[in-house]
């Protein structure tokens, strides 16, 4: 199971990564979400893998649980990845409307004006 | 502390405090703004002279304040007989400096900043040599290079003053930077940053491996501000200053304090071959320089600079030769050179004040003219070229006798020869001052007409003058404070005795060499000005200029090369640095033998993985179609949020399930404006170099998982679990952790999400008044859009889904304590139930039927979380402490009531206020996109038909 756990997070990450260095804005956030996942289910590792063990406390003596707190701290980042997608998404949906292009790369334009289109 | 040493904090902080009067005060007009100025650094000057008596008869005061102690920072003074001397030395010329610029300021000069330039400066060189901390003094000598900076720059309209004061500040400055090297270096020798303690470890310092590098770097300090060379170039720039910042800043106090740090640190520093020859070599060669430069130079105050340079330049080879008798004479012509030389400035600036101008070639016969300025500038220059019965003459007769016996490098005359071949020089510009200004015939051509200024102008050089004939005629009056000064250079017991003749001494000999030639050098100075002007040598401005140009052209290059503007290369360069820096921290320590064995993979998660994997793949492969990489996105946070149900965490499971579901819809919208397909344009070696950094990003950090997933480790969550059902009362820990333990987290997470929302709202405003709504309305999306765009179906499905997923949403928030669920994931699963109205029946006819506004909605939930919080506070507990209680009402079981229940209510109205608030505001843009506005719930409604064929029958 740990080895399906850290090749998922190596392969999100690839794909994340190479999905940001994309030359579009979509694709970046694209790879901006793989990454998010990847980082979430990273995060939500380090507290270990444990299978049938949720951390609802058992009202009939005792059991073993496994460790909250990444869950709790990989819930708000689950929240918080989206607001940023989000803010991603609308910046390059604006840039893209105002510019004309979604290229990233300002290199390939008017080097010295910048995107006036 | 000892007695009297609180009276060392008000003399520190004093200048700093009266820095604010001024500017106040020039409202109340030119003489209240400088009797204000004034008023400060006489307090601090009668505080010092309170305690002078104790320093001169050998006490050292002391006062300490710990201010950042684990850093070894404290806010410690001391003063000993040489912070007397020049804490006197800086208030007393700073109080003439005041006097005098009253008269000197113009009355479109802006003089409540120039008094607070000055305040500032001086409060920083007072710090400088009453600081008992190496630390604190490292503060208050950037601080110096600051307020010189403000004020050699005072004339903002002159591009001298502006260049001049910007080469200042980055010749002290850097060598300030590798003073702090030094410094540091020595304390960890120590192991203290205390001066005091340094002072008594000069045995430890000298046998440290570490003493050659601390001693380069905190020469490089002292040179560069002592405008040693070869770093002297920046001090004549510096004349663009007003005069009176001349004449105390590089005379008096800035550009000796570099002086006063190799007196400082002379105990520790001194005494061995190294300091000998770094420091005395390079104090003689800029001796002898600056005295030829300063020779040939037109303009007065160009002549004092480099004169000023000359002397500083003795100073050094005095400090450098390592004997008590060559710190004495240091000492003893600190205090010479600051009279005649602050004198000598203010006379510059009076017969510029009057002629203006400053250029010898156009002055000459002004004895007549300015008859009181000329003895005061006279009695100056004869000190200054060391004339007897002037105090010039006393110390400069020490320095040749110090100088006499001194070998270098197994030489006997070298330094006696370039010691006199200096004084010399030193004699010949000295005698030009006087003669090719005030002597000569009367001109006719002066600028202005001259005559002498008013007594408030020449008061303070004439105090001076007094000063440098009373030394120089009675040189015991200035012996104690000359003894203590030594004493606490060279931490012995000297009872040195100045007197003014010493016999005839080979020092004699070379003193009248030196003015004989000095005299006979200035007869010849026309035709040798003539051949120096015709000379080529190296302009030490131009090679400066070329040295910050190429540093500017070299960091244009890094910047432009690294930050291109494109995003993606600063990800590939962020990304591949976090790997490399993995890569050390891994080869550097290796790793301990795995604690866990691994879990079994059951059949069904591995086909789960192998979707994940595939659709990762080919969500890279295929994302050129945007859509399709949509769907796969889909594919993987539905994958994850399987494992997460597998993995023991059903709230993540929850969550990840509906914020995929949300973040789907909001990429959908955002795709419908953008073009659907990404053009192939990465040419096959970016794709090759982006897919290695990807694929050794991914290697790494699936390395990095796997290595810890092998190995247990020390947790704080048994707190959690046990405190959550006594301390939370619930008994979904994780809810708890949210909610309580780690409440504050939460509330600063919903106040995001929250910004988050309105920033996207505030950007679709912008936009939508920019030219891009112009640009919205001219597409043409017709191609892209559905025939039947609220399909009956779908309207009716929705409308009968609603309530349904309302009661869900309400359940899953009320059992989030105690069962998997919550605020956050409450808050989304409303959001998509209000998200399919929207789909189903359009924007506008969802939007007449909305009761709340979204940001009403936000601003309620971080409200109400935090008035939550704050109750506790009624209770006296700590913000966010939870409180719950269990109520019984008849009909139903006994149930729990918690204020963290009203905190997650905060969540989920944030939550869904703010995924309201983003999905509405990209939708909104639609309207500007030419979609029509329906009032209707359907576009084809069958109901309708129904009532039209009964009117018609």
């Amino acid at each position: 199971m740990e080895i399906i756990v850290a090749s998922t997070i190596a392969v999100l990450t690839a794909g994340g990564v190479y999905l940001l260095l994309r030359l579009r804005t979509f694709p970046v956030i694209l790879g901006l979400a793989l990454l998010s996942y990847a980082v979430n289910v990273f995060l939500f590792a380090s507290g270990r893998l444990a299978i049938d063990q949720s951390p609802i406390l058992s009202r009939y003596g005792e059991a073993t649980y496994t460790d909250p707190l990444p869950q709790a701290l990989v819930l708000t980042a689950i929240v918080i990845s989206f607001g940023m997608t989000a803010v991603l998404v609308m910046i390059g949906l604006g840039a893209f409307l105002e510019a004309e292009t979604d290229q990233i790369d300002i290199e390939q334009q008017d080097d010295e004006k910048g995107p006036q289109a | 502390m000892t007695d009297g040493g609180h009276l060392l904090f008000y003399i520190a902080l004093l200048p700093f405090v009266g820095a604010l009067l001024p500017g106040l005060m020039i409202r109340a007009g030119r003489n209240a703004c400088a009797i204000f100025t004034a008023v400060p650094t006489i307090l601090a000057l009668i505080l010092l002279m309170t305690l002078a008596p104790a320093v001169l008869r050998g006490e050292v005061i002391q006062a300490e304040v710990d201010w950042l102690p684990q850093l070894g920072l404290s806010a410690s003074f001391f003063l000993d007989g040489l912070g007397l001397l020049f804490a006197g030395m800086i208030l007393g010329v700073g109080l003439l400096i005041t006097l005098y610029a009253r008269f000197y300021l113009s009355g479109e000069d802006p003089m409540g900043q120039f008094y607070t330039y000055l305040l500032m400066f001086q409060g920083a060189m007072l710090g400088i040599v009453i600081s008992d901390n190496i630390l604190l003094l490292l503060v208050f000598w950037e601080l110096t290079s600051l307020s010189s900076f403000l004020l050699i720059g005072y004339w903002k309209h002159l591009p001298e003053g502006r260049q001049g004061a910007r080469m200042a500040l980055a010749v002290t400055g850097s060598g300030g930077l590798a003073m702090i090297g030094g410094m540091l270096i020595l304390g960890n020798i120590v192991g203290s940053y205390n001066l005091t303690d340094i002072l008594q470890a000069g045995d430890v310092i000298r046998a440290s491996e570490w003493y050659l590098p601390a001693l380069i770097l905190i020469l490089l300090g002292a040179f560069t501000k002592s405008a040693q060379f070869p770093f002297h170039f920046w001090l004549p720039h510096a004349m663009a200053a007003p005069t009176p910042v001349s004449a105390y800043l590089h005379s008096a106090t800035m550009v000796k304090a570099g002086v006063f740090l190799m007196a400082r640190m002379w105990p520790v520093l001194a005494g061995t071959d190294a300091w000998f020859y770094i420091v005395t070599t390079t104090g003689l060669v800029t001796m002898a320089l600056g005295a030829l430069i300063a020779l040939f130079k037109d303009d007065l105050k160009a002549l004092l600079a480099f004169s000023t340079v000359s002397h500083l330049g003795l100073l050094t080879m005095l400090l450098g030769f390592g004997t008590t008798a060559a710190a004495v004479a240091a000492i003893f012509h600190i205090i010479n050179h600051l009279t005649f030389k602050a004198a000598l400035f203010m006379t510059a600036g009076i017969v510029d004040h009057e002629t203006h101008t400053r250029d010898i070639k156009r002055l000459g016969g002004l004895r007549h003219l300015m008859p009181i300025t000329f003895a005061i500038g006279t009695l100056a220059a004869l000190s200054m070229a060391g004339i007897p019965l002037l105090n010039g003459f006393l110390s400069k007769e020490m320095m040749l006798e110090e100088a006499s016996h001194t070998d270098w490098l197994g030489s006997h005359y070298a330094v006696p020869v370039a010691a006199t071949i200096g004084a010399l020089l030193s004699v010949a510009y000295s005698f030009r001052f006087v003669v090719h200004v005030f002597f000569g015939p009367k001109r006719d051509d002066y600028p202005a007409a001259p005559h002498d200024p008013p007594f408030g102008m020449w008061a303070a050089p004439a105090l001076l003058v007094v000063l440098v004939v009373l030394i120089g005629v009675a040189p015991f009056l200035a012996e104690g404070l000359v003894t203590a000064a030594a004493n606490a250079v060279t931490g012995a017991d000297l009872h040195p005795h100045l007197k003014i003749w010493h016999g005839v001494t080979p020092a004699l000999w070379m003193s009248i060499i030196a003015v004989v030639g000095g005299a006979v050098l200035l007869s010849l100075h026309g035709p040798l000005a003539r051949v120096w002007n015709v000379a080529p040598r190296p302009e030490a401005k131009a090679i400066f200029d070329r040295l910050v140009a190429a540093l500017v052209s070299m960091a244009r290059g890094i910047t432009e090369t690294t930050h291109n503007g494109a995003i993606s290369r600063y990800l590939a360069i962020f990304t591949v640095t976090s790997v490399v820096l993995g890569w050390i921290a891994y080869s550097g320590s290796g790793l301990s033998a795995p604690t866990r064995g691994l879990l079994p993979v059951p059949p069904v998660i591995a086909v789960v993985w192998v979707m994940l994997t595939v659709a990762t793949a080919s969500v890279v492969i295929m994302h050129h179609h945007r859509f399709r990489a949509l769907v796969l996105i889909g594919i993987i946070g539905l994958s994850i949020s399987a494992g997460f149900a597998y993995l023991s965490a059903p709230d993540l499971a929850l969550t990840q399930i509906s914020v995929e579901t949300v973040t789907i819809m909001l990429l959908l919208l955002a795709l419908h404006f953008m073009p659907k397909i990404t053009p192939r344009e990465s040419p096959i070696g970016l794709k090759l170099r982006d897919g290695f950094i990807a694929l050794t990003a991914g290697g790494g950090v699936g390395a990095l998982a796997y290595a810890f997933l092998m190995r247990d480790i020390e947790t704080i969550s048994d707190y959690h679990i046990e405190n959550s059902y006594e301390g939370g009362g619930g008994t979904n820990v994780v809810n708890v952790i949210l909610v309580d333990f780690r409440g504050y987290d939460t509330y600063g997470e919903i106040i995001v999400l929250g910004i988050a929302g309105l920033v996207i709202y505030a950007l679709m405003h912008a936009l939508l008044d920019g030219p891009a709504a112009r640009r919205l309305r001219n597409m043409d999306y017709s191609q892209d859009r559905s025939r039947d765009r609220h399909p009956l179906m779908m309207v009716v499905v929705t409308r009968v889904l609603m309530p349904i997923v309302v009661v869900v949403g309400i359940y899953i928030f009320l059992r989030g304590h105690n069962e998997p669920g919550g605020g956050f994931v409450a808050g989304l699963v409303i959001a998509i139930a209000l998200l399919m109205q929207y789909m189903a029946s359009g924007f506008a006819w969802t939007q007449e039927r909305k009761k709340i506004e979204y940001h009403t909605m936000i601003g309620l939930g971080v409200v109400i979380a935090g008035l939550t919080g704050a109750g506790a506070w009624l209770a006296g507990q700590p913000f966010l402490t939870s409180a719950y209680t269990y109520v019984h009402l008849p009909p139903i079981e006994e149930f729990e009531l918690a204020t963290a229940m009203l905190f997650d209510l905060g969540v989920f109205l944030t939550v869904l206020g703010a995924v309201m608030l983003m999905l509405y505001s990209l939708s909104r843009i639609a309207r500007f996109a030419g979609a029509t506005v329906n009032v209707e719930p359907m576009d084809y409604d069958p109901g309708e038909q129904v009532t039209d064929a009964k009117t018609e029958t």
